[in-house]
């Protein structure tokens, strides 16, 4: 009786998550065998066309790259600047706790205003980036950094991170409460130095939450639309099309709804695998608490 | 008696309830999708609404601005939900792919032959595809050269240049000087603007975008000339090498603050460069002329720049739709806001021939142009054939292939 009391419960959200989520998940399915477009008839049935078709497209095999490499890098970085962020803020400074309150700002900053504000840091020819570079003289001439296919995701890449990276230093403190006093000091005693005490007293207790916190980053920053778009467009030479974009491009502006809904079900799918990853990451956790 | 009292309320409480409901209904809601960018400015168009409101009080518009780059996919969108807008702006590259889609709605029988005749020729390319309108046009540009007239002086240039070699040889000479390092910028990023630069100098070396056939030709001829052309002012350091990332408004940026003696741009330039401080630190150095031709090809090269209103084939309230965008469109209305962007009408420029006025540069500049429009390809998939161009012309102007090579791979991927 309990356990009907409690499906009751989770009911109205199961119907909501059905209606917004599983229904058109379902239709993107079907839509992802057939050669329909966008605006157009509802198209024919063509098998795994568009999905063969996807596997051998440059375009496709480019972006899923670019998708790879920005979140391998910018999830590796802002794990690693997070980390080291919130190890300090743990530490006895002066003005801690101003500073701890100033490290929400890039995270609460709409994605588009950060995008903005980057375009302008990066612009060639009036850009602070470029100014502050030549005046250590580390660059002769001004630099286009998001004009130019090599740069171009690393720049896009490092507003990303810039705005990402206080949550997982936000998440380090949270976990740093959590480590005994009493632990750290027993270490102390013991003879045991700053490593030695970071790594056998307070890695184990930030471990899980910071894996939970890079799995649901590496989620996101899977699905990366938004940042790109408004820096560069996917562009120069393609360099920073993400797959996110691919899909918007192929679906809505070629209007090759069919094809489109076969590469947002490929990516659909690659976020399955990371969401199972994650899954994995709370039993750990689970496990060690 | 006390319930009969009630009851007779309650049922003139229904009734007023009903009638108001009616009165609501009656109402029409015009929905509207413009773009904030280059041409009428939001505040523009919500001026232009606004005195359309006062005479038509049965009518309300609820208007949405997107920038550019998303008005393609907006309009198609709502198409594909089969929902949304009663009006569109739209561009002049698109309606072969919203007529062949039945995205828009046709509107042939609502132009009488009397408004056909008035507007520019150029403008009417916007809304035709196989003798059927889509649309009335709205406005109707191209691309000009601006030049800082002070910079030119300095270098003692005389004349802005006629031809594109004129216009190498002179960037050349502003730049020996040391006026500044990159006298020429244009908006070379890999969207639709880099297409449209091409397109006036493909017009001026005498290409074509598509062969007879609807085969692609550009990488022929004045096609490939074209693209020779801008990776050699790469090449002789007389082009911002920012070009690559830049869209108009960066072009803006760059010419108002005095980084760059030449600079393509629509009209709308013009106004916020020569005139507006806030905006500029050029004013009054502002000259402006139809960008240059080429010496036995074209005396001038162009970029039809025209847009039109349409009312999508979705659309629950054409008739007024259509008399909203009439009045949007209509000589008076279009002559009050010609600083934001230029009139469609003839009479318009006949006009401004006789008078004297401040912006006499522009309207011979745009007189000149206008009579020589050069179209984009008019096919159904502009869009994917714009992107494999857009990425052809970015690997020559990034040094990662040659012209030759990377217009010819866009021509066989484009013909299959």
């Amino acid at each position: 009786m309990e356990s009907r009391g409690r499906l009751l419960l989770l009911l109205p959200l199961v119907v909501v998550l059905l209606a917004v989520i599983g229904w058109p998940l379902l239709d993107t399915f079907w839509l992802s065998f057939t050669d329909a477009r966008l605006g157009g008839q509802t198209g024919n049935f063509i098998w795994f066309d568009n999905y063969l078709h996807a596997f051998r497209a440059p375009a496709f095999r480019r972006a899923l790259f670019v998708t790879v490499m920005f979140t391998v890098c910018t999830v590796g970085a802002e794990m690693l600047i997070g980390l080291g962020v919130g190890l300090l803020l743990d530490m006895d400074l002066w003005g801690r706790k101003f500073l701890r309150g100033l490290l929400i700002v890039p995270w609460a900053l709409p994605t588009v205003v950060n995008a903005m504000c980057w375009r302008v840091i990066y612009n060639p020819d009036f850009g602070a980036l470029d100014a502050f570079l030549q005046q250590i003289g580390a660059i002769k001439e001004y630099q286009s950094w998001l004009g130019d296919p090599t740069t171009a995701l690393i720049a896009v890449g490092a507003a990303d991170v810039w705005k990402t990276f206080s949550l997982v230093a936000i998440i380090t403190l949270a976990g740093l409460q959590a480590v005994p006093r009493e632990l750290k000091e027993a270490a102390e005693i013991d003879g045991a130095g700053p490593f030695e005490r970071f790594r056998t007293v307070t890695w184990p207790v930030i471990l899980p939450p910071l894996t939970i916190a890079c799995v649901l980053r590496t989620i996101e920053a899977f699905k990366v639309f938004d940042i790109i778009w408004v820096m560069t467009r996917g562009g120069p030479l393609d360099s920073t099309k993400s797959l996110s974009i691919l899909v918007y491009q192929e679906a809505f502006s070629f209007r090759h709804a069919g094809y489109g809904a076969s590469l947002a079900m490929l990516s659909v799918a690659i976020t399955m695998m990371l969401i199972g990853a994650y899954s994995r990451a709370v039993k750990i956790q689970g496990a060690v608490r | 008696m006390k319930r009969t009292r009630s009851l007779i309320a309650a049922a003139l409480g229904l009734t007023a309830a009903v009638a108001f409901s009616v009165a609501a209904e009656a109402k029409t809601t015009l929905n509207a999708l413009f773009m904030a960018q280059a041409g009428y400015s939001e505040s523009d168009v919500r001026a232009m609404t606004d005195a359309y409101l006062k005479n038509h009080p049965d009518v309300s518009i609820k208007l949405e601005f997107v920038p550019y780059e998303q008005l393609h996919d907006k309009i198609t969108l709502a198409a594909g939900s089969g929902q949304g807008y009663d009006t569109v702006l739209y561009d002049v590259i698109w309606p072969a792919e919203f007529a062949e889609n039945n995205i828009l709605a046709d509107v042939t029988s609502r132009i009488d032959p009397a408004t056909k005749s008035a507007v520019e020729d150029g403008a009417w390319t916007t809304v035709y595809y196989k003798d059927k309108a889509y649309g009335m046009p709205w406005s109707v540009d191209s691309k000009y050269l601006f030049y800082n007239k002070e910079m030119l002086q300095k270098a003692g240039i005389v004349n802005p240049p006629k031809t594109w070699d004129e216009l190498l040889a002179d960037a050349k000479i502003i730049k020996q000087k040391g006026i500044v390092d990159y006298p020429i910028v244009w908006s070379w990023s890999q969207a639709e603007a880099v297409i449209c630069d091409y397109a006036i100098l493909l017009q001026a070396y005498g290409g074509k975008f598509l062969d007879e056939n609807g085969k692609p030709a550009f990488n022929k001829g004045g096609g490939l000339d074209a693209l020779k052309y801008m990776v050699q002012s790469l090449k002789d350091g007389v082009t911002n090498p920012h070009s690559t990332e830049y869209l108009e408004e960066d072009v803006r940026g760059v010419f108002s603050s005095g980084k760059a003696a030449f600079a393509l741009n629509w009209t709308y330039m013009y106004g916020l460069a020569n005139t507006n401080a806030k905006e500029s630190q050029v004013v009054g150095k502002v000259g402006v002329v139809a960008p240059p031709g080429v010496d036995g090809k074209n005396p001038i090269g162009t970029v039809n720049g025209a847009m039109g209103l349409g009312i999508p084939t979705s659309s629950q309230n054409k008739d007024a739709a259509w008399d909203y965008i009439k009045f949007l469109s209509s000589p008076e209305i279009e002559a009050k806001y010609a600083a934001s962007s230029p009139p469609i009408w003839k009479s318009f420029y006949e006009e401004a021939a006789k008078q004297n006025r401040p912006d006499a540069d522009l309207m011979k500049a745009e007189a000149e142009s206008f009579n020589a429009l050069s179209n984009r390809p008019q096919v159904p998939d502009y869009q994917q054939f714009s992107a494999r161009l857009q990425q052809a012309i970015q690997q020559a102007l990034l040094g990662k292939a040659t012209p030759e090579d990377a217009l010819n791979a866009a021509a066989a991927d484009l013909s299959n």
